[in-house]
Order: structure tokens, then C-alpha cells, then sequence
């Protein structure tokens, strides 16, 4: 935690620590907590009078369909992306690991999308699925599918998962590259020798070694899919048609700013603090006994 | 490689190819989308080879900008974005270096309630308390302005994570041999420490850049200024105009130049941003 031997100072450690604490108090702490204050509230539509009401916000929250259903949009959306992105990009790494020439040419050309925002990533498959003139519709058309996001909710949550794992794949990519190199080479040597074939040494030795890093994946792509991809649901379907792709962050940002249910939004937002802690935690936890292992 | 098997490496060689045009072709068609004349793009299938009005549009949308999104001309966001993205990065390191320092090299009271309260920052994303935050900000006067646009989002315990680790594995000998030769601790800092600490300076910068350049809820609840609309942002209120197809050529060009800043500097650091990524993870 701190050094054996450490400067004694009375004041210079706070007056370094100060502008960290003090932004992390007004802008996180202060607007958590009124977060946590004001779900408890219900504030009539003009803002004139507000009232305490302990938990009815949350009660109301399990008995409203539209809650239930982004919860279970999150929930597709977030298995679904974190699911593709994860699996292209272990193919992709695991022929990269095969390969000794060009191997830096292929990295460079896998991780640059990256560097593109949410929002951006959305607007380019956006674009690249418009009915009538992209690229992609097009050749659905031509093999007989009528692709047409804006009225079919179902392609609608494929074109967001789409563009979601899109961005995330060279990520994922690079950790599972750098997995597959930790694997001791004498471990697949030996099970050559005993004359399993690559499919065979794959599932049996390099699969099971590799599930630290896939763990470790997992959990940082389901909580990309969670908050960072509000990007590209508020950029193209707006939570669209029909609600079918409303992501419970899309939510709380729509109910809040647009619909201005201050309480019933204070309300999710604690939810979704629930949902990151307990994802923070299991990060963590695990990190630790990745450290030991 | 195990055994020689000759057709695997191909079949590696091409899955890869293939890996790698799926990614880019997004980027290719967005290419080709913004080097063509409006008419090109209004009827299916649009084109899939660059046209002739690469300099025409790309010199409208930095100059002029598209008239339905309030005529903000796209360099004018570049500009933005270039100032929060570099408010965000330089802010971030500098304020979590020096609490890093704190923390490991000081002993004093409420040290770990410290420690903590910048650890909890982890768990609250703009996300989550979109709401109060913004009424924050508000309420300080902060909206439509570059200190709103950054100082908000310099809080970062990754940072502050990545430096205390750093530091633990610094040496002690080198600070007791610092303070023999009688340097004070500011001293010790400035002479030893930072210039330790520069190649991970240097790593964060590019991951923090690209978190700094990328943001978009943030920007669009506290901007209604045209003046201080960010490119990311800008975008989007160019393809949700009411009642009309968005302008696909100008729209693209923005795309492009969007994306251009980060991905160039993901490419051209790639050693500094593969260390930085798996770093700031650990």
C-alpha cells in the first residue's frame, strides 16, 4: 500500500490529494447521492411541490413494462455483443498466433477501430443498413431480405449489436493475443507429440488455459455494453421502433432529460449504480486471484 | 509453430484477410460516401468507388459546415474536441499523479478514506447520475463552456490506479538515497520520480486521448451553444434532421474527420497504446 519509508509533511500530502478529492466530491459523490435522495422522491410535472415517498419510484419501476422490457433489451443486447465481439476476435487471434510473418501488419490493420467513439461506429453501420440506400440493405435485398430497421425491431437490435461489437472486437483481439502468447509452447508441443490435432489441442489445452483472459473479457465487454454504447442507440434508433432497442442507459437518460421523470429516472440511475458495483466487484475479486494464479 | 502444416497457415493467412476487410469496410464505404456528389447517394446501390468531390465536400463541411445542424463549420468542432480531449488527458494525469504520490509516499491521517473516495469514482460513470451532475454543472455556470466540457470528467481513478502501482515498484533505495542528499519531497518528485514515470505518462496520454476525444453524452447535455459543440456530437445533429434524408456526402465527411485524430494516433503509437490499454486494465 505505501512505501516502507515515506516523507513526513503536514500538509503537502492534502494539498496534493486536494483537486483529485475535490472534483471526485462535486462531480460524483454530491451528484451520486442526490441521485440516491432524489429516488426517493416524486416531484409533480411542474416542479412545484415534491414529496417523500420511500421506495415507491422502485415499485413502480418492477410494474412498468417499459422498465421490464429495456431491462431485457440490456440484457440481449449485452449477451449478443459481448458474445460476437468476444468470439471474431479469438478466431482472429488464434490465427494470428499461428502466424509469425506479418504478424504486427495484421495487429496494426485489427486494432485501429478502437479509436472510434460509440457514436460514430453506430452512424457508420447506420449508413451502411440504410433502407433505401446502403450497401449492406442492398445486398440483403438481392438474396430475398427486406431489411428495414426503422419499422423491424429486430433489425434494429441487430444493427446496434453489430456496431457495438464491431468497435469492441480489437480490443478483445489484443487481450486474447496476449493470452494465447503466455501459453507455454511445451504444453502444445507435448500434446502434438501424443498426436492431437490442432482442432483437438485447441478445445482441450489452449481453451481451458485462455478462461482467465475470457473471464476477464467478459465482464469488461458486458459493462461496455451496458453504458458505453449509449453512444450509438442515441446517434441512430433513438431506443427505436417501438421501444426495441431502448437500453436501460438510453432510458434513464430519455426518461430524465426528455420526459423529465425526475424521481422514476433517480430511480433506474440506482439500478444501474447497483449493476456497476456488483460488476466493479467481480472485476476486482477476480483480478486479485488472477495476480496469485 | 508445433508441426508444418502448410494449408493451416494459409487458412490463418486468410481468415485474417477476411477479419480485416470486415472491419474496414465500414470505413471504406463512409470513405467513398464522402468523395461523392449529393445526387450519387440518393439512389441504391450508391457507389463503391471514390468520386470526384473529395476537395468540394471536405472543404465545405470544415469551412461552412451543414446548414440543418446550425451551420457549425466542422473545423470549428475539431477545434472543440481537440480542447477537451487535451483538457481531459493533460487534467487527468496531472491531478492523478500527484494524488498517486500522496498516497504512497506520505503517511497521514484519513489516508485511506482517500484512497477510497477516489476509488468509488470507478463504480459512478456520467451514466449513472447523468441528472444531478448536470444540475451540478448548472448550477456552478459551467454549461457551454470548455471548463464544463472537461473538468468534470478528470476525476479518474485508473489513472490514480496506474500511478500507485508504478510507484510501489519504484525502489525504495532511491528515495532514501534522495533524501541523504537531502532533496525535500517536491524535489524528489520532480528529479526522480516524473522522469521514472514517462513512458506510463506517456501510454495514458494516448488511451486518455481517445476517452477525452470520444465522449458524447457529456458534451450533449451541457453544450447548447453551437460555438461549443465537439465533432462526436456534432454528427449526430446532423443525421437526425426533422422531415429530410440527412446530407449523406457532408455527413460522411464529418465521419471521417471524426474518426481521423484517434485512430492516427492509435497507429502511429501502437507500442504506447497496446502498454497503455493492457496497463490501465490490469
Amino acid at each position: 500500500m505505501k512505501k516502507r519509508i515515506v516523507f513526513n509533511h503536514r500538509v503537502l500530502p492534502y494539498a496534493l490529494l486536494a483537486p483529485q478529492i475535490l472534483i471526485t466530491i462535486v462531480f460524483f459523490i454530491w451528484p451520486a447521492s442526490q441521485a440516491l435522495y432524489q429516488a426517493l422522491l416524486i416531484q409533480d410535472a411542474f416542479g412545484l411541490s415534491t414529496q417523500f415517498v420511500w421506495f415507491e419510484n422502485f415499485s413502480e419501476l418492477i410494474d412498468d413494462e417499459f422498465y421490464l422490457n429495456s431491462f431485457q433489451v440490456t440484457v440481449v443486447f449485452s449477451a449478443a455483443t459481448a458474445f460476437l465481439a468476444m468470439s471474431a476476435a479469438l478466431l482472429l487471434a488464434v490465427m494470428a498466433d499461428r502466424i509469425i510473418k506479418g504478424a504486427t501488419g495484421y495487429k496494426t490493420l485489427l486494432i485501429w477501430p478502437y479509436a472510434v467513439a460509440p457514436a460514430v461506429a453506430g452512424v457508420l453501420w447506420w449508413f451502411l443498413f440504410n433502407p433505401s440506400i446502403g450497401v449492406a440493405a442492398y445486398i440483403l435485398r438481392v438474396f430475398g431480405y427486406d431489411w428495414n430497421h426503422t419499422l423491424d425491431g429486430g433489425d434494429a437490435m441487430i444493427l446496434i449489436i453489430v456496431a457495438a461489437a464491431w468497435k469492441q472486437i480489437s480490443y478483445n483481439f489484443l487481450f486474447f493475443l496476449a493470452g494465447l502468447q503466455a501459453i507455454p509452447k511445451s504444453l502444445i508441443e507435448a500434446a502434438a507429440i501424443d498426436g492431437a490435432s490442432p482442432r483437438k489441442r485447441f478445445w482441450t489445452i489452449v481453451f481451458p488455459l485462455l478462461s482467465p483472459t475470457t473471464f476477464f473479457l467478459l465482464v469488461v465487454n458486458v459493462v461496455y455494453a451496458f453504458f458505453d454504447t449509449f453512444g450509438i442507440v442515441h446517434a441512430t434508433t433513438s431506443g427505436g421502433p417501438a421501444k426495441a432497442t431502448e437500453i436501460m442507459v438510453y432510458k434513464v437518460f430519455n426518461d430524465g432529460f426528455v420526459a423529465l421523470d425526475l424521481g422514476g429516472s433517480a430511480a433506474q440511475s440506482v439500478i444501474l449504480m447497483l449493476i456497476v458495483i456488483t460488476l466493479t466487484v467481480v472485476q476486482f475479486r477476480y483480478i486479485e486471484r488472477r495476480v496469485e494464479y | 509453430m508445433v508441426e508444418n502444416r502448410r494449408y493451416l497457415t494459409y487458412v490463418a493467412h486468410a481468415t485474417l484477410i477476411l477479419g480485416i476487410v470486415i472491419v474496414a469496410f465500414p470505413i471504406w464505404v463512409t470513405f467513398v460516401a464522402s468523395t461523392h456528389e449529393p445526387q450519387d447517394l440518393l439512389t441504391s446501390p450508391v457507389p463503391i468507388w471514390p468520386g470526384g468531390a473529395f476537395l468540394e465536400n471536405y472543404r465545405q463541411v470544415l469551412g461552412v459546415g451543414l446548414e440543418a445542424a446550425g451551420g457549425v463549420p466542422v473545423g470549428t468542432m475539431m477545434f472543440n474536441s481537440l480542447v477537451m480531449a487535451l483538457a481531459i488527458t493533460i487534467g487527468k494525469i496531472a491531478i492523478s499523479i500527484i494524488a498517486a504520490y500522496a498516497i504512497v509516499y506520505f503517511d497521514f491521517p484519513f489516508r485511506m478514506t482517500a484512497f477510497w473516495l477516489i476509488f468509488v469514482t470507478l463504480m459512478l460513470p456520467v451514466e449513472v447520475r447523468i441528472l444531478p451532475t448536470f444540475k451540478v454543472v448548472a448550477d456552478l455556470g459551467m454549461l457551454n463552456s470548455y471548463v464544463g466540457l472537461s473538468v468534470p470528467l478528470i476525476a479518474s481513478a485508473t489513472a490514480t490506479f496506474l500511478f500507485r502501482q508504478f510507484f510501489l515498484t519504484v525502489p525504495d533505495e532511491l528515495m532514501e538515497a534522495a533524501r541523504i542528499d537531502g532533496a525535500g519531497p517536491i524535489k524528489f518528485f520532480r528529479d526522480v520520480l516524473l522522469p521514472l514515470s514517462r513512458t506510463n505518462i506517456a501510454a495514458l496520454f494516448v488511451i486518455l486521448f481517445i476517452f477525452g476525444w470520444n465522449q458524447y453524452l457529456w458534451p450533449l447535455l451541457i453544450t447548447t451553444d453551437e460555438s461549443f459543440y465537439t465533432i462526436v456530437m456534432g454528427i449526430q445533429r446532423m443525421v437526425t434532421v426533422a422531415d429530410a434524408e440527412p446530407q449523406w456526402h457532408l455527413v460522411m465527411a464529418t465521419t471521417m474527420l471524426a474518426m481521423l485524430p484517434p485512430v492516427v494516433v492509435v497507429i502511429c503509437m501502437q507500442q504506447l497504446f497496446v502498454k497503455g490499454l493492457v496497463e490501465v486494465e490490469k
